[in-house]
């Protein structure tokens, strides 16, 4: 076995079973005597209510129950999620009720359960669950949120400002006195929902008679269901089981505690019966977490050479009506301006304001795209009014190579130091216009122009945050059948984790990566984790299973020279088996030296060594890394419709050392849609009175396999200096720049109607409207 | 006001009988009564695809037809395009191949349109395949595998149909 | 996302059907079910009654009949695109439904359907209007004809009765080597048409246009016969200017307004793709180019 398990582009492990439809999704899951669920839910976006009256959809047949916030407050420790991460700060206003005891505060918030036989027949009963309800001033955009005078979100909140912090390094006022220029301008960014094919789902199964409490669940953060479970229902952690089966998808939407999840928990409880719930589509719409609105007004200081001096401003953010997981998308949004340019002096006042909307938690960037989007915005007017090159403006200010490892002026949220370890953004930059054909671009397009065809290219430049710790655990064991299992906290939603996990296991016990299996989250087997989002897993997980296998194969080194009297740098392991290396004939393989790590009669192992041929490892990153990428896209715009065509795309991107790189291009390739659909497509549309006007994939508009074209992809490896493996992340780093570069590609297919673009997504009607403005105003 | 038929449907070569509400969708029918998880239901609209069968040869999504409108047909979804061996279709094996999944949600749906659209266009262009696709979503791909995967197994069945024909001239 | 409980019918021929619509208020008649089965999920309606025409293969034909086309309501959009005698008498039928969703949606879907589900942005009511097609409507007291203009009572709502049935479309088709075009904006392949137009145009021998016809879809609540710029092209040669002059009245059409796309922006289609559909169908008629 000599194939190098790195850099291969090994076929997925994961395949076959999706392939042949053996996928086990939560859905799939038939527990005998299963009942389902459905949720009652607010039609108004803020409103009191007195009184549920659930007499007549109890009388429906096959309806068991029908539970409300009394329910909740009778069963469970308490009528709220339990805050996640810095939230306790907050006012309790702010966190989610499991069920609200008064007061509703947006559409789709769920104000009761019904549990019946079947969805259908729940569906039948929650409409003729009666609810008084009793309309209340509603707060509908996050910026007027703010006014003093507006309503509140909640009725006996003081306010709607949940937090206003300043994100800010060096001295910013003297930069913009001292500028020879100073643009400002304001952004509306727009980023939608999460909208993985699979909604969200969980099965419950409370055992009475044993009293466990088993829940299915696809989620993104296993350990945080297992851990509210236990504190809502007072339980501990031997009696508390969380099993995720085949996720299909996250991207942020499924990575919280839900009152759904606990609703179905408490319902098994309640009813000693499995309980299902799966999530609709229109429930997805209504009542998933999203990233929806941002406001900046920003302004700029540069020097006679078009290089930042400052950037200030304030950004407006829609928390929405509860803070299920802290306040991270506007702090990285805040955080994430500068990205890869030199800013020397910054700050941006954030005011998070709460909506009566559903909450805001991270979506796939996590607020990466707002801050790069605003950057790039900042880069393309700082070129537009010194009449400048855009890719020649960024070359001034982006931080060049030989200033790597740099410390960036800022703090993480965290209060530590933010370092970028590795990485040549200035030669990513550069590669990529090479290989988009950049500086043969402007003839081209007079060409075209010729034609009357109005095509553009835009560049846009990231920096993303990745692998964040603490850790994620791998435990790598050969048990009595040979059989190599890796137990991780790692989850999987579509990465090929297990694939990637097995190669790396591979390459340290010589094996195929097929003779590997990969045991995803169980609580039984992986008790602590935390979570996949922020594109750690193989920064986390990969590094533990890496050192785990490595303690795996020193062990079989051990008794392997201990059994056949050798000095342990005489075997090698190879071919799953560990054997000396001048007389192959003397080999034990897995399966013998797992018998004797087991202790096993007629087999000596040294006194001196633990049991078990395992190891478990929980890898602690000592810092975060940095994935960084260039995008240059090319678009092509119809003047006459506003209809856009993306006609090239080329990236190139640095996720540090590849396991396998068919996985990582996979991710990019899915990111630079999701990507496209925020630079022209996703709308999550509210009225004034906070009702959603978008409620449906016909309205809602994904990208779909003709509105994207195939993505050029060029990897840069430059290795991470902060864990074993080398790798960085890669799971956001596709969607960073997108609407950066395809508005500013668009701006210039315009250029003749000198248009510029203050919002994303962008929209046909909206490009009619600015080429008829600048019409109007020659 | 619930009505139950009695309905006979053939599922992948086998004939199921089952007594089904008559608003009981096709997809309910054969995940849940069938117990043929492979079709998965994305939207329960028509925009998704990911519930996408095959009925009487045709693919159609199965959150809009109702189970009592199967009363007769014949059905095939994911889990029988293996042979009877469980040898990958062409088009299974080209998806694996070209890393034409990552979560596998839309993944049958998507099979399934394409199992019709090749029938019907043996040599598509990868335009064609990009509009043959339109009406199945992904959100982890960006499609680009999946498209490599059908002008590959579009090559593939070309190569099976082509050996066929000349075994059976020769 | 499910359906609420209904009564459900599967009547094996026209009569069975009709005869079961005579004493039920508050029925739905399932035909492709691409329109019907969302509202249904979405529950957006409650029938008592859910009459199904699948099984009624009667409904279903493609035919000439003493030259004119008659197509059977419960036609499925597919069969249509596959036809050899639309593609040859009728080519912009092909070429709209090339447009209407997907793979999917085209297998199951049926031109009744579409015809009487009347959304405002689908295609198939807009060529029926370009073709000035006449409905062939039925109930148990007998048989009538409404022509396509006569059709839409109002918003999504055709102008039939409770116990009819559409039956057929029938139109005369234009002569041979008639040119034609379906145009549309959609935001993705297969998306409902912001705006679409149907563009008819019959050339008489020394290029003139002898007859027009122009269908804007998408713009107002029912499909919009622009006479005024079917009067300007006519008689002309198919210039680049008196196409933008017809395309022009265009700008005075009363337009929807929604979340979507305003009423200007529609307007504003409206123009641009009357000036292309009949750019097309003039060089198509023309010979200019290849159809």
């Amino acid at each position: 076995m000599t194939d190098r398990l790195y850099e291969a582009r090994y076929g997925r492990l994961e395949d076959l079973a999706l392939l042949t439809g053996k996928g086990r999704y939560v859905d799939d899951i038939h527990l005998p005597g299963m009942l389902e669920v459905a949720f009652v839910r607010s039609p108004h976006g803020h409103a009191l209510f007195h009184s549920i009256n659930a007499a007549a959809a109890l009388a429906l047949p096959g309806v068991h129950a029908v539970y409300t916030h009394v329910d909740v407050a009778q069963t469970l420790t308490s009528d709220h999620i339990p805050p996640d991460q810095v939230v306790d700060s907050f006012p309790t206003t702010t966190w989610p009720y499991i069920l609200p005891k008064d007061e509703v505060c947006f559409v789709g918030e769920a104000v009761a359960v019904v549990v019946a036989d079947t969805r259908y027949i729940a569906e039948d009963a929650a409409p003729l669950v009666e609810v008084d309800y009793e309309s209340l001033p509603v707060v509908s955009n996050c910026r007027k949120a703010t006014d003093p005078e507006s309503p509140t979100v909640h009725r006996h909140a003081a306010d709607n400002i949940v937090s206003r912090f300043t994100t800010e390094y060096g001295d910013v006022e003297p930069a913009f006195v001292e500028a020879a220029h100073i643009f400002g301008f304001s952004l509306k960014q727009h980023r939608g929902g999460a909208h993985s094919i699979e909604g969200r789902g969980v099965v419950a199964n409370y055992d009475a008679d044993s009293h466990h409490l088993t829940i299915w669940t696809s989620t993104q953060s296993p350990h945080k269901s297992r851990d509210a479970a236990v504190e809502l229902f007072d339980m501990d952690e031997s009696r508390v089981r969380v099993i995720v089966p085949d996720v299909g998808g996250g991207f942020g939407g499924k990575n919280t505690v839900y009152p759904e999840e606990i609703l179905t928990n408490m319902a098994s409880r309640l009813l000693a019966r499995p309980v299902k719930w799966i999530e609709d589509r229109r429930e997805h719409f209504l009542a998933s977490i999203q990233e929806r609105d941002q406001e900046w007004d920003v302004e700029v200081a540069v020097d006679t050479e078009a290089r930042v001096q400052g950037v200030r401003g304030t950004m407006y953010h829609d928390q929405g009506a509860y803070t299920l997981l802290g306040l991270h998308v506007p702090h990285n949004s805040s955080i994430a301006v500068p990205g890869p340019y030199h800013i020397p002096n910054y700050r941006i006042e954030v005011l998070v304001a709460e909506t009566n909307k559903v909450g805001t938690i991270p979506v796939r960037g996590a607020g990466y795209p707002e801050g790069n989007f605003t950057i790039e915005r900042v880069l393309d007017r700082i070129a537009r009014e010194l009449g400048m090159d855009r890719a020649e403006v960024r070359r001034r200010n982006l931080i060049p190579g030989d200033a790597i490892p740099y410390q960036m002026p800022m703090k993480t949220r965290e209060g530590t130091p933010m370092i970028y370890e590795s990485g040549d953004f200035l030669r990513c930059h550069e590669m990529a216009l090479e290989a988009a054909g950049y500086t043969d671009f402007a003839q081209r397009q007079k060409e075209a122009l010729t034609e009357g065809r109005y095509i553009g290219i835009g560049v846009a430049n990231m920096v993303k945050v990745t692998g964040r710790g603490p850790f994620e655990s791998a435990t790598v064991r050969v048990g009595r059948s040979g059989r190599v299992v890796i137990y991780t906290s790692a989850m999987a939603m579509g990465q090929g984790t297990k694939t990637t996990l097995a190669q790396i296991c591979a390459e340290q016990l010589a094996i195929a990566p097929d003779q590997i299996t990969v045991v995803t989250v169980d609580t039984a087997s992986s008790p602590i984790g935390i979570g996949a989002y922020g594109s750690r897993n193989t920064v986390n997980a990969g590094n533990s299973v890496h050192l785990a296998a490595g303690e795996v194969r020193e062990k079989a080194i051990r008794v392997a020279a201990h059994v056949f009297g050798v000095d342990e740098q005489d075997i090698e392991i190879t071919d799953g088996l560990a054997r000396v290396k001048d007389d192959p004939a003397n080999s034990l393989t897995f399966k013998e030296i797992a018998k004797a790590l087991g202790a096993a009669k007629g087999l000596a192992i040294p006194k001196d060594m633990p049991i078990g041929f395992e190891a478990t490892v929980n890898f602690r990153p000592p810092d975060v890394t940095y994935c960084n990428a260039s995008h240059v896209v090319e678009v092509e715009v119809s003047a006459e419709t506003g209809g856009v065509e993306i006609l090239r795309y080329v990236v190139v991107n640095d996720s540090g050392v590849l396991i396998n790189p068919t996985l990582v291009e996979g991710q990019l390739q899915g990111g630079i849609a999701h990507g496209i659909g925020n630079a022209l497509y996703e709308w999550m549309g509210y009225d004034e009175n906070s009702q959603p006007v978008i409620t449906n994939f016909a309205e809602y508009l994904l990208p779909s396999s003709t509105t994207v074209p195939n993505f050029e992809i060029i990897h840069v490896e430059t290795p991470s200096t902060l864990n074993p493996l080398g790798v960085k992340g890669a799971g956001e780093a596709g969607v960073i720049p997108v609407a950066g570069a395809v508005v500013s590609a668009v701006e210039n297919a315009l250029g003749p109607f000198g248009v510029w673009i203050d919002q994303a997504p962008i929209a046909p009607v909206r490009i009619i409207e600015l080429i008829e403005e600048s019409k109007a105003s020659r | 006001m619930t009505d139950t038929r009695n309905i006979a449907v053939t599922v992948n070569g086998a004939r199921h009988d089952v007594e089904v509400e008559t608003r009981l969708t096709l997809a309910d029918c054969l995940r849940h009564q069938i117990g043929l998880t492979g079709t998965h239901v994305g939207c329960e609209h028509g925009v998704c695809g990911a519930c996408t069968v095959l009925v009487d040869g045709q693919a159609v999504r199965s959150c809009l037809m109702l189970a009592v409108q199967a009363d007769g047909a014949v059905v095939a979804t994911v889990e029988g395009m293996a042979d009877e061996n469980g040898q990958l279709h062409p088009l299974q094996q080209a998806f694996h191949d070209n890393h034409g999944l990552q979560c596998g949600f839309c993944t049958p749906g998507i099979l399934m349109t394409l199992l019709e659209f090749l029938q019907h266009n043996p040599s598509p262009t990868e335009t064609e395949v990009r509009e043959a696709l339109s009406g199945n979503l992904c959100r982890c791909t960006g499609y680009q595998g999946i498209v490599s995967a059908a002008l590959d197994a579009a090559g593939r069945l070309r190569q099976e149909r082509n050996q066929i024909d000349g075994t059976n001239r020769s | 996302m499910k359906p609420p409980p209904f009564h459900y019918h599967d009547p094996r021929s026209l009569d069975d059907a009709l005869g079961l619509l005579v004493d039920k208020e508050n029925t739905k008649l399932l035909a492709g079910g691409q329109s019907l089965m969302p509202m249904l999920n979405m529950r957006f309606v409650f029938p008592d009654d859910v009459i199904d025409l699948n099984r009624i293969t009667e409904l279903a034909s493609i035919g000439e009949d003493d030259g004119r086309i008659r197509i059977g309501a419960m036609t499925r959009q597919s069969s249509l695109e596959r036809s050899e005698l639309i593609r040859n008498q009728c080519p912009i039928i092909i070429e709209a439904l090339r447009q209407v969703g997907h793979l999917q949606t085209r297998n199951r879907g049926t031109i009744g359907g579409s015809l009487c589900h009347l959304d405002p942005s689908a295609e198939l009511p807009t060529v029926a209007q370009g073709l000035d097609a006449t409905i062939h409507v039925q109930n148990k007291r007998g048989t009538r004809t409404l022509t396509m203009a006569d059709f839409p009572a109002f918003f999504m709502t055709p102008a039939i009765e409770p116990d009819e049935i559409v039956t057929a479309i029938e139109f005369e088709p234009w002569p041979q080597g008639h040119g034609f075009a379906f145009v549309e904006f959609a935001r993705r392949h297969g998306d409902f048409a912001i705006v679409g137009v149907a563009t008819l145009l019959e050339l008489s021998a020394d290029g003139t246009v002898s007859r027009a016809s122009i269908t804007l879809g998408g713009v107002g609540p029912a499909p919009i016969r622009c006479s005024a710029a079917e009067g300007i092209v006519t008689g002309s040669t198919g210039s680049d200017a008196a196409i933008s002059e017809a395309a022009e009245t265009c700008r005075e059409i009363d337009a929807l307004d929604d979340v979507h796309a305003s009423a200007a922006y529609r307007r504003h289609l409206a123009v641009t793709l009357t000036c292309r559909a009949l750019r097309k169908a003039y060089d198509r008629a023309s010979g200019e180019t290849a159809v």
